[in-house]
Parts: C-alpha cells; structure tokens; sequence
C-alpha cells in the first residue's frame, strides 16, 4: 500500500490531476458565471403569469392584488414574526414571494414581498392584462372600455381585441412621429445650430452689416418654414395619436384611464400559451437589444450602450494601432539596445500595471481640459463659451483607452518581431532593399499575427474599463449616437453610452432596484457576448494571416 | 578539437603526398577527379561535374580585390590582415574549421557585417577599383550587385513567385510581362522551373529544403548579381539536394563570379576553382584549387585538408 502510493508520487501522478484539476475548476467558474448571468439576465422578458388573490396585511386589513410572482423564497417563521408579521399555520419555515404588483403611480412600489399562508382566494383569471407603459411600469388590472375622446366605443370583452387594433395604429402614428422628431427635426436643428455658429464666427471676425448675414437669414428662414411645416404635421399626429384610450380596473376596484399613447404593449399572459409566450419573449429581447431605454434606463433596450461600446472600441483600435506597432518598431527594429531602450521597456510593462482610473484622471486633465479647450479655442471659437471638444466626448474616451492599452500592442507587437528569424530580414537586405523597405514588405506582414493578438488583449481589456470613462465622456443617457445622417457623420465630441456604465449606474443609481437588478445581469451577458463577438472577429483575422506568413513551418 | 600549430612553416611536399595517399604530382592532372575521388573514400562520383581547364587557361580578370582586411567584434580581431584576390567568373571556396572567420570574410563583401553594432573594419574591398567600404557607396547597390546565399533556406513567407520578384519589385518594376519572363529565366537558371511551373502561387513555405535553397537562388540570380556569396549553401540539406545545388554552381559560374563558404572539403574540391584555407582569422593559403589540395605549400593546410585537425 505504502510502495504504491509512493510510486503513485513518484510517476508525477498527482501532478496530473493537480493540473487537470486546476483547469476544471476554472472552466466551472467560467462556465458558472456565464450561465449565472444568463439565467438571471435572460428570465425577466418571459412573461408570467398574473395571479390575483387576497391578501391579509400585518395589521388585519385585507386588500385584493394583482401580481407576477418573481421570487420565492423560505424564510424562518421566528424571522418573520420578529418583523411583526402574524402568520397563520405553525410550519418552521414560511414561503414568502416576491411580487410584481406594477401600478407604480397608485402604490408607490412596483414590488412587495408577500407571506404566502396570508394569501387567500387565489386565482388566475384568464382576463387580466399585463400592460407595459412609458412611464409608471406595469400596469396590471382589468380592461373595461375602450374610448374615443369622451365617447366610449367598445365594452366588455370585445374591447380586448379593439384595443389590439388600435394599438397597431398607434404604433404605426407613433413611428411617424418619432421619424420627424428624430431625424427631420433633429436635422434641421443641426444644421441651424451650425448656421448659427457660423454667423457668430462672422461675427468674430469682425464682420458687420446686414448684407454680409442676409444669406445665413435667409437660409434659417427657410429652415424655420420647413420647421414650422414638420411642427404643424406633427401637431397633427399627436393629436391622432391621443384620440384613443382605455378605462381600466386595478385590482382593489379603481377605474383609471390610460390614454393609448402611453402604452407600449398589452398582454394576457394567463392565455398564452408556451408558442405565444416564446413569441413574446423574443420580442422582449429584440426590444431589449435594439430599442432605447425608458424611465431612467430599468425598462426598454440599451442599444445606445452597445453601440457607444463598440464605435468607441472601434474608433481605439484605430488610434492604438498605430501608435504601438510603431512604438514597438522602433524599440525592436531600430533604437539601440542598451540600458535607456531597456529602462523605456520596463516602463512600458509597468504602465499596463497602472489603475484604470489614473487614466481617466490623465484624460480629464490633459485631453479634456488641456487640449479640448485650446482645440475650442482655435477651432470653435464661435461656440464658446459652450465646448465643443473642451468637454468629455467620443474622441477623449477612446484616445484615453488607447493610452491604456497601449502597452499591451507594443509588448506583442515586440514579441512578434523577435520572433521574426534574422534569416529572413537578411535574406531581404542581401537583395538590395533597404532597412525600411525590408520591414514594409516582409518584416511588419510577418508581424500582423502578433500585432492583431495584441489588438484582441487591448479589445478586451478597454471594452470592460468603466472607471476611467466615466471621467472622458460616458453618460447616462445620449441624446444622439456618435454617428448618424447629419454631416460630418462621425460626431467625435459627442458624449455616448456604454455597457459597461450602464450596469453601474442601473445596478447602483436606479431608483427602482428590483426593476433594475434583472436588467444588471441581461447587460452584462450583453457586454461579455459583445466582447467575445469583437475577439472572436480578431481572432479569426489573426488565424488567416497566420496561416498567410506562417515562416516557421517547413 | 583543434590542435595546436607547431609551425608556420611551409609543409612539406612528401609528407603531403604520403599523408594524402595519393599518386605523384606529376600524375596526369587531366584526370581530375582522381584527387576528389581519393580524399571521399565514401564519394559519389562527381568526375562529370568538373571541367575547369578552360577558365583556367584563359586570362583571369580580378571581381574584388581584398587589401589588409582587419574586423574586430568589440575587442576580438576576427580577421588579420586578409588580402587576397577574388577571380572573376570562378568559383572560389573558402575552407577553414569552424571560428575560422570564413563567413565573416564572405560577409564583409556585401556588407552584412555592418548590420552587427560592434563590428569595426579596418582595409579595403575594391570592386571596379573602388573600395566598397567607401562613405559615397550606397549599400543597397551595392548588395544589389553581390548575391547572397545563406546557410539555411530562407524564403520569404510569400509564393515562389513573390519570393522570386521580390528584388525585382525593390527596384520598382511592375510590368507583369518582365516580372513573368524574369522569374522563369531565374528559375530555370535555378534548376527550380521544371518541379514548381505548376503551383508558382503557393507558398514557398511548401517546398522541401532543396527546393527551398535552389528557390533562395533563383532570387538572388533574378536581380543579376555580378558577385554571388554562397554561405555554406548546401549544409543543411540532404545528399541529393546537395548534389543538386553543386551542379547548379557549376552552371552559375559561367556568369557568376562565384564565392562558396563551406565545411565540406570534399565539396570545395569539387566546385570550386580557387580555394582559400583560413585558421583563426589569417588567410593561410589561398591559390589554385588542386594545388591546395595535392600540393599544399603550408603544413596547417596540408593537416587540415588531411584531417589531422578540424
């Protein structure tokens, strides 16, 4: 027995599994995390079931509520009633609920923890209605009428299907709408914005007299017409698009009215069943990953957050390119190597090491202060006192990153070159091309395997940083993306959203937690597939140009 | 292991001959493989190879001349005081134990040496009776015209056919027509044509090692070299593809001044029609290729061309 636990020692054994069971390990917590995040982040847009029930409250009063059970929990029964709850049955352990109650204007809260055992009557009627809105949440009750003006049209149950119709044609108005405000409108301030700006440019320059400005009127005229057009249309639709409404009974009784314009969708989900559900559930998530947020960013989409997250990785990548492979060419191919290259390299390696919000502080101060305002100063003057590049933007974001990762290019970039065989450089110098012309040709191809590693690292690490944006140009809401129709297209002193922000701030400035916290978790899966999405595109590039220069093979 | 030299004197001709085991120098020399043929007692018959009695009868012009050439790395003296002058539109061979300076010799007549921070050169290389090493000399010119072939194939990780108009591209041109004529001209003058006319787009990466070799040739040939260095071109290869570029040598030569760094005294004996024996850094002989070999005048020479040493 000895002998052989011995020889089990001795034949390196245990090395083996202690290796393997490293690596298991960190698959699970990989793979943990993953489905943690999916779970929780991808359940909220299945839609439950709505129960309706009785409920006793701690003080004997009893109210009928409507709700969406969320979670469920078993608490200890001396815990409960420390808290003053009195609880009927004598079971040690006492299920408790949370439920989705929604009517946030009628009850304040859109979320209450329930006692089960004081649930009575309980029910899942077929008729109630889930119905989503742009402001207040939820809105769970009963639909009694539908109304045109002061006149109602429909009641009873076919009010369920003229309601679904009307929604269509609100949705249709309302899409109208939101093309003349966005991008008409949206268009023609732009460019009186720039008419302005160009007029106190005028100005500045000394130019005086009513002539020198008569085309810059006319032209805003001409602008204030087309507004006043796009005004008048819109008025219109508005005015369309209010016509509707729905009377509706919440749980306890009360009748409210709920013009059609504020609703977003309207469900039943106790009817629907699993097909109609997953129906309903994609719909859910193509909203989430393509729509805009609503009521400060716990319901809707988050597509200005991706989007700011990969322009402004995109827009780093173009500035850190460069930049490293250059820098690291000269350190490899052309400087000295000696104490100072040494010393220079050993900085480099340090600078990977600094905290990501140095950085940040680094950009506020020099991009952002120092040369936002005298590019203002030099470029816009006609702006001031507003800034134009003078404030967190676009372009300080992702300049900011690319200082950060900067370090990671040169690092592999370097590695790559030295890879290189003298052989080959020599093999090019032999033939009459010059130090520049041998690495142009063979040298720097042969490198992109290792450049585009270096990019991958540099993707992944800036596409997380959050600390050092908050400071150079993320916001909790963008009015505008980076890019869109109006001239010069890519607005680089905009500020944006981001991913990564956005899980702060809605994980820790939401004024609505139990709203937010699913939201959390489907963000950050959203971040982690967006970050591999970006890393497998490296990586496949890198794959072919490997394949292209692979030198060492024979 | 190297022995030490007892002597810097000249060797004896006797000695030679019994050591060497071979008939009487006034032996019929148009028999020339016979020399070759007893130093390889394993050989292969190369007899068909060698017929270097014209180029030697008639006028010999002089490619690079070599005047009290002096490199030092940092402190070390590689070479001392070589001058030595290279035949034009011959073979020459340098032979030599390992450290003997050989390559750096061959190095120094295109420059690679300058690419080595702490190298110092003191001397001159003329090549049409200018000192390369002059200030106004463009080096790049200058490696446009003398060839270099390293020891170890190195292509470049493009297609053969990349790899064969990279020079050609360096100078600029771009005319499909030239570029196609010059890539199969240099190619056939490779010996390469015939096994890789079919995949000129594939990678050169895919060729075995002969092929490699032959292919880092036909690059070199392409841009028309005066002067073509040969590092140890064929150590690295197996029999057949040395072989191979031993024949290709002897093609090249009648257009190519020829330098051949090599290990292989029996290779030396074979294609080269000038030989120089370097030891530590001296040129210790240099003259005729079957003189060295049947008729060395100095003893470390004939020691090592009998492999007493090396």
């Amino acid at each position: 027995m000895i002998k052989s636990t011995k020889n089990w020692f001795e034949n390196g054994t245990p090395w083996v599994w202690l290796n393997a069971g490293a690596v298991s390990i960190c698959l699970i917590m990989v793979l943990g995390l993953l489905a943690l995040i999916a779970v929780r982040g991808l359940g909220q847009f299945w839609p439950g079931n709505l129960l309706e029930a009785t409920y006793t409250e701690t003080d004997g009063s009893q109210i009928r509520i409507i709700g969406e059970v969320i979670e469920s929990q078993q608490t200890p029964r001396e815990q409960l009633v420390k808290l003053g709850y009195r609880i009927p049955g004598d079971s040690e352990l006492v299920e408790r609920q949370l439920l989705k109650i929604g009517n946030r204007d009628h009850y304040g809260l859109d979320f209450r923890w329930v006692i089960v055992p004081s649930l009575s009557d309980l029910q899942h009627p077929s008729e109630l209605i889930a119905m989503e809105r742009h402001e207040w949440g939820n809105f769970y009750g009963r639909i009694l009428a539908l109304r045109e003006g002061d006149k109602t049209v429909v009641e009873g149950e076919a009010s369920w299907h003229e309601l679904e119709q009307r929604l269509t044609r609100k949705h249709q108005i309302e899409e109208q709408i939101k093309e003349i405000e966005k991008h008409e409108i949206g268009s023609i301030n732009y460019a009186m914005e720039r008419l302005r700006l160009k007029r106190r440019g005028l100005e500045l320059e000394g130019v005086t007299g009513p002539e020198a400005f008569a085309e810059i009127e006319r032209q805003r005229d001409q602008f204030n017409a087309e507004y006043e057009l796009l005004n008048a249309k819109l008025a219109g639709l508005y005015q369309q698009i209010n016509r509707d409404s729905v009377l509706t009974r919440t749980a306890e009784g009360t009748e409210v009215i709920i013009p059609l314009a504020k609703i977003v969708r309207v469900y039943r989900p106790n009817q629907m069943g699993v097909l109609h559900k997953s129906a309903h559930y994609i719909s859910k998530l193509g909203e989430f990953i393509f729509d805009d947020p609503r009521e400060a960013n716990t319901e809707g989409g988050i597509f200005p957050a991706i989007f700011g997250t990969v322009l402004m990785v995109l827009l780093m990548t173009v500035f850190v390119t460069p930049f490293g492979v250059v820098a690291a060419v000269y350190l490899r191919e052309y400087a000295k190597q000696g104490p100072m290259i040494r010393i220079i390299r050993i900085a480099v390696n340090n600078l990977a090491g600094v905290p990501s919000v140095v950085y940040g502080v680094f950009g506020l101060g020099f991009f952002v202060y120092f040369l936002g305002s005298n590019i203002d100063q030099l470029f816009y003057p006609a702006a001031l006192p507003a800034p134009t590049f003078g404030t967190p933007g676009l372009l300080w974001s992702s300049l900011t990153l690319a200082i950060l990762t900067v370090p990671v290019v040169i690092v592999a970039t370097e590695e790559g070159l030295a890879r290189i065989p003298s052989a080959i450089r020599e093999g090019s110098l032999a033939l009459g091309a010059t130090r520049a012309e041998t690495l142009w040709r063979t040298v720097l191809p042969m490198a992109t395997p290792a450049m585009m590693t270096g990019l991958i690292l540099a993707v992944a690490r800036a596409a997380g940083e959050v600390a050092p944006l908050m400071m150079v140009g993320v916001v909790k809401l963008a009015p505008s993306l980076g890019i869109d129709a109006n001239f010069p297209f890519l607005h680089l002193d905009r500020k944006f959203m981001h991913l990564g922000f956005h899980i702060y701030d809605v994980g820790f400035q939401s004024p609505n937690v139990e709203a937010a916290r699913p939201l959390v978790y489907a963000t950050a899966l959203l971040l982690v597939v967006i970050i591999v999405a970006l890393n497998i595109t490296a990586i496949r590039i890198r794959n072919q140009l490997r394949e292209k220069y692979n030198a060492t093979s024979h | 292991m190297l022995h030490p030299i007892d002597s810097q004197q000249a060797g004896n001709t006797e000695d030679v001959q019994q050591s060497l085991d071979i008939e009487p120098a006034e032996e019929d020399l148009s028999n020339e493989s016979a020399m070759t043929d007893k130093q390889q007692s394993h050989s292969l018959n190369f007899s068909g190879l060698r017929d270097n009695k014209l180029s030697q009868t008639e006028e010999v012009r002089e490619a690079l001349r070599v005047e009290k050439l002096n490199l030092f790395y940092a402190n070390d003296q590689a070479l001392k005081d070589i001058s030595m002058s290279i035949p034009e539109k011959q073979v020459t061979a340098f032979i030599g134990p390992s450290g003997c300076g050989k390559s750096t010799l061959l190095r120094c007549f295109n420059r690679m040496n300058d690419l080595i921070d702490t190298v110092r050169i003191e001397g001159s290389i003329t090549m049409h009776g200018k000192n390369i090493y002059d200030k106004s000399v463009n080096v790049a010119d200058l490696r446009r015209n003398i060839g270099m072939v390293f020891q170890r194939p190195n292509p470049f990780p493009k297609s053969i056919y990349e790899n064969v108009a990279y020079g050609l591209r360096l100078q600029g041109i771009k005319s499909r027509r030239t570029l196609d004529e010059v890539v199969e001209r240099s190619l056939r003058a490779a010996a390469l044509w015939d096994e890789v006319k079919d995949r000129l787009n594939e990678s050169a990466m895919g060729l075995s090692g002969g092929q490699q070799q032959r292919l880092v040739i036909a690059r070199a040939v392409a841009i028309e070299p005066e002067v073509l260095l040969l590092d140890e071109p064929a150590s690295a290869l197996d029999p057949i593809s040395t072989l191979k570029i031993e024949e290709l040598i002897f093609q090249l030569k009648s257009d190519y001044t020829i330098v051949i760094v090599t290990h292989n005294m029996q290779q030396a004996a074979r294609v080269s029609d000038q030989t120089a024996f370097m030891y530590m850094g001296d040129l210790i002989e240099f003259g005729n290729t079957r003189d060295i070999f049947t008729n060395p005048k100095k003893k470390q020479t004939e020691d090592y061309i009998t492999g007493r040493y090396g």
